[in-house]
């Protein structure tokens, strides 16, 4: 089986893909290859020995759908792949507006529609938790500075300000707010998303619905450390029944067809579940959930090569990661191939 | 179970040698020093509060009075992180 998986960006700032492609490889049924797809020669993912068979660059997601279609069709050409992963939340859409003509070469995705995918953006999530009781924080869809104006109307500061695609901050009064806005609607574009703020502690999942409503497994994580950026660095699984309840309920009512990666923060006043996110990707810790005994991304290429799986139903308590920074060294002929050519073979 | 107990240890809370205690469902983890985790111990046994203000009366030089303080507060931190619940 030739399985083809993006997102080998495994910077401080990690792409999924990394985790993804060690965790396939850690189920032993698993006898197959992975091709790598990078947008950059200076991937970290693409140094790493024994770990991916071969690279080819492919276009940004902003090139559109047609050249993406061209690139793919010449790497299948050269590597018969079977399967292709996105783990970027970036190049979702696009795949998915192609899984058709993927599937007409032979290629398998399992990847939701774009009606499911637009269910949990995070414009429409409010929406989502309201119809089915799961407690989220306020907010409101800012697209000018007077909404801005509005926000004590609504909520008190400090407040979430949060871009469309990518990140969030958080302000403690207008001037900040006005400051987040405008730096994340010159990025992302609009609207702005303006959150009620919650105090309380991290807490994520991990898990993989089948596109029917069910869930095949889920595994929950609380951060024990977090980066600057916000990016959990440590983390240790917990035995919570009420978040993974949640999970479950979230997925359902999406019907989810892929990995997914729900983030909570559990209120220190009222000790409650709010729901903050759902990404549509398995996250970059996704490899302590095989660890913890649920390997949900070698599931999911199951599910995708049509096997029927039988829902994971525990996992370990108290299985902890902890993430490194590690130096890989290399030779600039690596680097010179996947820059010349746009693709290596190891 | 002792009918006077007046203090309950969550029953997946566990407590290692070295005074580790992991707190499951949510990923909390703390370390008691040798008294914490003698005093813990008494009360996964099941002991209720006033066995344990005499047990440490019996094996330490101290006032009852002061005793009772320093083991209320104790209690209280242990209540403030959900480590036990108390009746």
């Amino acid at each position: 089986m030739n399985i083809a998986i993006t997102g080998l960006n495994s910077t401080d700032n990690p792409g999924p893909g990394v985790p993804v492609i060690r965790s396939i490889r850690a189920e032993k049924k698993f006898k197959g290859r992975i091709i790598g797809l990078v947008y950059d020669s200076l991937e970290p993912g693409i140094y790493f020995d024994d770990l991916i068979e071969s690279y080819y660059t492919i276009p940004y997601p902003s090139s559109g759908k047609n050249l993406l279609l061209e690139r793919i069709s010449y790497i299948h050409k050269k590597e018969k792949i079977d399967l292709i992963i996105p783990t970027l939340d970036s190049e979702i859409l696009g795949f998915i507006s192609i899984e058709n003509d993927l599937r007409k070469m032979g290629i398998k995705t399992f990847l939701p529609t774009a009606v499911q995918y637009n269910l949990r953006a995070k414009d429409k999530l409010f929406n989502l938790c309201q119809k089915n009781k799961i407690k989220v924080p306020r907010n409101i869809l800012a697209t000018s500075l007077k909404d801005i104006a509005t926000i004590q109307e609504h909520f008190s500061y400090p407040i979430v300000v949060k871009g469309i695609f990518y990140d969030a901050s958080i302000a403690h009064n207008f001037e900040e707010a006005v400051v987040a806005f405008n730096k994340l609607s010159l990025k992302w574009g609009y609207p702005i998303i303006i959150q009620e703020f919650v105090h309380g502690s991290e807490f994520n999942v991990v898990a993989l619905g089948d596109g029917l409503g069910n869930t095949i497994g889920a595994v929950a994580m609380k951060k024990l450390y977090i980066t600057d950026k916000g990016k959990g660095w440590s983390g240790v699984t917990i035995d919570d029944e009420e978040i993974l309840k949640i999970s479950k309920t979230a997925i359902k009512a999406m019907k989810w067809r892929s990995g997914l990666e729900l983030e909570f923060i559990k209120s220190s006043t009222t000790n409650e579940f709010y729901l903050l996110e759902i990404n549509p990707r398995f996250p970059a810790w996704v490899y302590l959930a095989p660890n913890a005994g649920q390997n949900l991304p070698f599931a999911l290429v199951e599910l995708a090569m049509g096997k029927k799986i039988t829902p994971f139903t525990k996992y370990k308590i108290g299985a902890m990661f902890i993430r490194t920074s590690w130096d890989l060294i290399s030779d600039m002929s690596t680097f010179e191939k996947i820059t010349v050519n746009g693709e290596l073979k190891k | 179970m002792n009918e006077k107990q007046d203090i309950m240890v969550p029953k997946n809370l566990a407590i290692s040698e070295s005074g580790f205690l992991f707190s499951p469902s949510n990923g909390e983890s703390f370390t008691l020093n040798e008294l914490g985790i003698w005093i813990f111990k008494l009360l996964q046994s099941g002991k209720n509060k006033k066995d344990v203000l005499n047990a440490i009366i019996s094996n330490y030089d101290i006032d009852e009075k002061y005793a009772e303080y320093d083991l209320e507060d104790f209690l209280f931190q242990l209540e403030n992180f959900s480590l036990i619940n108390r009746k």
